[in-house]
């Protein structure tokens, strides 16, 4: 932490990075959506108009023009302030089950389903649809 | 102040006299359904009235502390100032947690009332029994209230100054948002009651499921009013061009909608086919557990936010046990209840009931989803003490497609018949809607050059769209009859077209939005999508009860304004964003600080945005809760028709 603030520091001193051409700032934006702001109620570093967010933005332009990838600046971020500040969490061992849970519910919900419906009607007890009388109301 | 001595004594009172005609409540309504009588009934349906004008007076008095600015009392003292305008001093009673407990409970009550008042349908012992569940949902509300965040509690000194309403809250559509949305939130408690009072009959039927329906309709409508306008508050208020951020409280309002969304499908395949009574039983149970869950997570200090008003533990606790007696209650009563509910055998896979059973596996996966994502933090931290953030990217991946799947049939559903559908039918009609969406998808990935899932979402929302409008061209069957069409109609059409709306918006927005920070000084002008934006002047401005920094722009030739206020009281800065909506989407500008960037001392941060089709997210957002009402006006219209038929069906007692 106090190395990061350092580098913070450092980067504040300094300035911040040149400009980045549309497309590497476009993909900074999407970063920064992706980034929470440490000092801030549950806000990405996007909208945060918090000073650390300010120089978290300049981290990640400064990263982007030193050829990091996507990942790359997401660990690097993971790394310095924890996995707290990822909004998009990382898969590992202990959010594996998080990430499963949709595919999971969904199979679930799907074999709970599946004995209520049949392929065809079994013929001779079903009546004919009927008209909707709500409908028609 | 000047007040007289004992104004806030005689909330307390009130509230306690509350409690014990709930609990009188309570106790009556469950007997009389045991023993049939229609005496004891009467007197549990008189006593809910009657608790209701109580808390509604408890509440007058809490609201004429607030107006009189009675420092004596604590809640006031904490959340009000005597320089706030009339309508925030009338929301400071709500925009507190005692103030919003208080409210709580008489929405609670105020819905036993009206159960009470509109039997409707529903059989003697059935109408008595929910009465009586409600009536314990309000004691319970009640005593939680009373005994652990009191809004009539005193301070000794009496302070000369109180600690003004969070800056934040203090906005039009803030006044109306908390009650709407705890109307929804509370209303989930009369479908909760309804099946534990089923439960209690061992009897489901058509007659029950017909009850249910209009209850869960309006719970449902509130649901959505209330979340349109917190999101549309967000949008802007809160000065950062976004509209949803999967915060947690904002997930806590929309699991419970999730739930009385298919609750409302579930109901009505009960209703028509006598079928899924079991499910649906439990749908409203959850969907009152997870309503309980939100007032939790937002009361209990466990999540930190705006909405987080009490940070105290024992009330966190007090909340968490309310929450397992209704849920864990309601659960062991279904798992003996339940097995005795007959189901029918089943359903012929191609049917409008088939259909209804996927929206309920699409809708409860969501939920699940939603659910999982917001305790998972929570839950790791508690067993590990790794602390990990579930934020906007994951919520994206993973209900998106989701929805996409539910979506994908929703406007097959009500163009299958029930029992037997058509889908060769169907199709012959909704191959329009796939050109449509096809069409829209093309457009989107060659002329706008978007990403692919933007074309399939918004792909998804054409369809719907399109499904919609060739589902009303074949009940009407020619232009001249679709006025004609009737209102059950419209309602659906309303709330469906509002669904594909708002995908089409949200997908757009998420995909294409345009932002940039600038910053400029006076005189100067910026290009930035695709139009001249010039900073005229910032000149300085007082309100009732905060001075405020107000930037004049020309966006081309049309003038914003957008203010940076200052609350000095809670020492807290806002921004009043300027919005410039035009077809397209919203040219959106908030103001920043001044002096902070490297141009110098007189330049300005300014937050540009452009949010492409906005507009539709709430127009669709709105057009669902419009379907709510005018489904709510239809189910009525039944109701009035209803009792007739009923009575004499129902042997006399």
């Amino acid at each position: 932490m106090i190395r990061a603030l350092a580098s913070l520091a450092f980067l504040a001193a300094t300035g911040a990075p040149a400009a980045l051409d549309p497309q590497a700032e476009a993909r900074a934006q999407a970063l920064d959506g992706e980034i929470r702001c440490v000092v801030c109620e549950n806000e990405p570093i996007s909208q945060s108009t918090a000073s650390i967010a300010a120089d978290m933005r300049a981290l990640v332009r400064e990263r982007i023009a030193a050829g990091d990838t996507d990942a790359q600046i997401r660990a690097f971020f993971a790394d310095r302030y924890g996995d707290f500040v990822l909004l998009r969490p990382r898969a590992s061992s202990l959010t594996w089950p998080l990430w499963a849970a949709p595919l999971l519910l969904l199979l679930l919900g799907g074999l709970a389903a599946a004995p209520l419906l049949r392929r065809r009607a079994s013929g001779a007890g079903e009546a004919d649809p009927a008209p909707d009388p709500e409908d028609d109301r | 102040m000047e007040g007289d001595a004992v104004t806030a004594e005689l909330g307390a009172f009130l509230l306690s006299l509350a409690l014990a005609m709930s609990l009188a409540q309570g106790a009556l309504g469950i007997f009389a359904g045991w023993r049939n009588d229609a005496r004891l009934a009467a007197a549990a349906a008189g006593t809910a009235q009657s608790a209701a004008l109580v808390l509604l007076g408890a509440f007058a008095i809490l609201i004429s502390l607030f107006l009189r600015s009675d420092f004596s009392v604590a809640v006031v003292t904490a959340n009000s100032h005597v320089a706030k305008p009339l309508l925030y001093k009338i929301a400071g009673t709500w925009g507190n947690h005692e103030g919003s407990m208080l409210l709580w409970c008489l929405v609670s009550a105020t819905f036993a009332a009206l159960l009470a008042t509109f039997r409707g349908a529903m059989t003697q012992s059935l109408w008595s029994r929910a009465i009586g569940v409600q009536g314990v949902v309000t004691a319970i509300a009640i005593a939680y209230t009373l005994f652990l965040s009191s809004p009539f509690a005193r301070l000794d000194p009496a302070p000369l100054v109180g600690r003004d309403l969070n800056p934040l809250l203090q906005d039009p559509a803030l006044a109306i948002h908390p009650p709407l949305l705890y109307f929804g939130y509370v209303g989930m408690s009369v479908p909760f009651s309804l099946a534990i009072a089923a439960l209690m009959e061992g009897k489901i039927d058509a007659a029950w499921a017909r009850a249910l329906r209009p209850w869960t309709l309006l719970a449902w409508t509130m649901l959505t009013g209330g979340i349109t306008l917190g999101s549309y508050w967000a949008y802007y208020e809160l000065g950062w061009g976004g509209w949803w951020f999967w915060d947690p409280v904002e997930n806590a309002s929309f699991m419970p909608w999730l739930a009385a969304a298919a609750l409302l499908h579930s109901a009505i395949v009960t209703e028509r086919r006598g079928s899924l009574a079991a499910w649906t039983i439990l749908l409203a149970i959850v969907g009152f557990g997870l309503a309980l869950l939100g007032t939790f997570l937002v009361r209990s200090g466990v999540l930190t936010s705006v909405h987080a008003f009490a940070v105290d533990p024992k009330r966190g606790y007090a909340i968490l046990a309310m929450l397992s007696f209704f849920v864990g209650g309601g659960l062991m009563l279904y798992a003996w209840r339940a097995p005795r509910l007959s189901e029918p055998s089943g359903f012929v896979l191609v049917s409008r009931e088939s259909a209804m059973v996927l929206n309920n596996v699409g809708l409860a996966v969501a939920m699940g989803t939603v659910l999982i994502g917001t305790l998972y933090p929570l839950l790791l931290e508690a067993l590990t003490g790794r602390l990990i953030s579930v934020g906007p990217p994951f919520f994206n991946i993973t209900f998106g497609p989701l929805m996409a799947l539910l979506f994908f049939a929703l406007p097959v559903a009500p163009l299958l018949a029930w029992r037997r559908g058509d889908l060769v039918g169907a199709w012959r009609l909704l191959h329009w809607a796939a050109f449509a969406a096809a069409g829209a998808a093309v457009v989107v990935l060659a002329i706008v050059r978007g990403p692919l899932w933007a074309a399939f979402g918004i792909a998804v929302g054409v369809w719907v769209l399109a499904g919609v409008a060739l589902y009303v061209w074949k009940r009407a069957g020619s232009f001249g009859r679709v006025a004609a069409l009737p209102l059950a109609v419209w309602a659906m059409v309303a709330a469906h077209a509002g669904a594909g709306l708002f995908t089409i918006g949200a997908v757009a927005e998420t995909s294409f939005r345009k932002e940039q920070s600038v910053q400029m000084l006076p005189g100067q002008t910026v290009t930035f999508a695709g139009r001249n934006v010039t900073l005229l002047d910032i000149t300085p401005r007082e309100g009732p009860n905060y001075s405020a920094q107000r930037g004049a722009f020309r966006v081309d030739d049309r003038a914003v304004s957008a203010e940076r206020r200052f609350y000095a009281v809670s020492g807290m800065p806002t921004t009043e964003v300027g919005i410039l909506s035009g077809f397209a989407g919203d040219f959106y500008i908030a103001l920043g600080s001044p002096g902070e960037g490297t141009v110098g001392p007189q330049a300005w941060t300014v937050r540009l945005y452009f949010n492409p089709l906005v507009q539709l997210i709430f127009i669709g957002a709105g057009l669902m809760g419009l379907g709510g009402a005018l489904g709510l006006v239809v189910l009525a219209r039944r109701r009035l028709a209803a009792p007739a038929a009923a009575a004499s069906a129902v042997p006399a007692a």
